[in-house]
């Protein structure tokens, strides 16, 4: 088997070890659901959208903020010993890709049961969910190498993710306000474009940039 | 001459465009636009921050690469000092934008893609500087912080031309708001704004250049004494 794939499956396996740790997560988008309909009720779209992500994000940083700060750093030297920083890097973006995308399958059926799913146009929405997906976790992934190298602060991820976030949160809010209103959004590809681009560029930065610092 | 040497020639340059943006800024004619009226005169002294912003960013950006490539403190030295001075732009044209928005916009902040921009650059690059503050080891710190620079950069700048896409602008040149478009700038105020523009940018360069200069004296001092924060 590959090292990327024993890596991966080494992170799945240790995450059904430690039942806690998955369940808190999906405890933590729970209750979030629970609160924002206890308070919102069921709003109309436009207000369900903001909503949706805005727990995205916030569930996204609870999830990836275990993807390398879990790690201690003397498992790391160890890693490195073993396979490329690279592999090392794609493992943990997989990793918190599948993370992130059962994350927003959660909430997607919880914010459909207490708020109400208004689908519009399924398609429109499901590949705005899973952009953002992507694009969540990336940018967390990486941050989360930055924070744990930067003293494994978890609140330093949000510092640091949330002003880079922002524009990606207006595009997917505005992407995904197609797919769930009668709204026509002219220029819908390109921005399916912009994003995937963008996500392109990052993806290609972390694997540039990651061995650098980690490289001690 | 010290101001008309090799070295120092466009600080002399500096300090005369200033001195005739600050003069022809403020008495020179501008053309009579609804609502703006005088306050176009902002012009010479909001849009160069923003200019002068982008382009100090962009040289933090350049310099945290070369040290990523060439691990010289200097260089990280000179990364996080053109990026404090773009911080320092970056806060400037946001309060000479946001008083002339009060008075042509009717509002501080409307939202506007311009605005939302330079607010995600400032966010983003104060976290960069809460992010060195947190760590104490000097190699680590210029190593991570360099990082952080260039992924901020390379994510914000394509998404500055994403934004304007997505929400309305009340900037000129979008959209039928009462500001001035290109044509509007006429031939006077463009012999104001052009040399306004190099002056504040050159003004940039000047401050980075003593914060460098004063970056290296300190590590000299620290060097000097090792154990004084001991």
């Amino acid at each position: 088997m590959s090292p990327l794939l024993t890596l991966l499956r080494k992170d799945v396996v240790a995450e059904w070890r430690h039942k806690h740790m998955l369940f808190g997560v999906l405890l933590y988008v729970g209750s979030m659901v629970f609160i924002i309909y206890a308070m919102a009720g069921r709003p109309e779209a436009s207000v369900w959208n903001v909503l949706f992500w805005v727990s995205q994000l916030f569930a996204a940083v609870n999830a990836a903020a275990r993807s390398f700060l879990a790690e201690s750093a003397a498992r790391f030297r160890y890693y490195a010993t073993l396979v490329p920083a690279r592999t090392y890097f794609l493992s943990k973006l997989l990793y918190g890709l599948v993370l992130q995308l059962l994350v927003t399958l959660a909430s997607l059926l919880l914010f459909a049961v207490l708020l109400g799913l208004p689908l519009y146009r399924p398609f429109e929405f499901l590949l705005t969910a899973f952009l953002g997906s992507l694009s969540l976790s990336l940018v967390f992934t990486f941050l989360s190498a930055i924070a744990s190298r930067a003293g494994g602060n978890a609140a330093l991820m949000a510092i640091l993710g949330f002003p880079l976030l922002l524009p990606v949160l207006m595009m997917l809010g505005r992407m995904a306000l197609a797919g769930i209103t009668a709204v026509e959004t002219p220029g819908w590809w390109s921005l399916v474009g912009a994003l995937t681009g963008l996500d392109a560029l990052l993806l290609a930065l972390g694997l540039v940039l990651f061995p650098v610092l980690w490289k001690e | 001459m010290i101001i008309l040497s090799r070295h120092h020639w466009w600080k002399t340059l500096c300090v005369l465009l200033l001195t005739y943006t600050l003069f022809a800024g403020l008495l020179g004619g501008v053309p009579a636009r609804f609502i703006l009226n005088e306050s176009i005169r902002n012009l010479y002294f909001h849009v160069p921050m923003w200019f002068g912003m982008l382009g100090l960013f962009t040289g933090s950006f350049v310099y945290a690469i070369k040290y990523l490539r060439s691990g010289n403190p200097l260089d990280d030295l000179r990364s996080v000092s053109w990026l404090k001075v773009g911080v320092l732009f970056s806060i400037l044209g946001m309060i000479t934008g946001m008083i002339w928005a009060t008075y042509t916009w009717g509002e501080p902040w409307s939202n506007d893609p311009k605005q939302l921009g330079t607010a995600v650059c400032m966010l983003s690059y104060f976290a960069y500087l809460v992010l060195r503050s947190g760590i104490p080891d000097d190699e680590k710190r210029a190593k991570i912080a360099a990082v952080y620079n260039v992924f901020a950069y390379a994510m914000i700048f394509p998404l500055l031309f994403v934004i304007p896409r997505i929400v309305d602008s009340l900037h000129p040149g979008n959209g039928g708001n009462p500001a001035f478009s290109n044509y509007d700038l006429d031939a006077k105020m463009r012999l104001v704004f052009y040399p306004a523009v190099i002056g504040w940018f050159l003004l940039g360069l000047w401050m980075t250049q003593l914060r460098i200069r004063l970056g290296k004296i300190q590590n000299r001092i620290e060097d000097a004494q090792p154990f004084r924060h001991a």
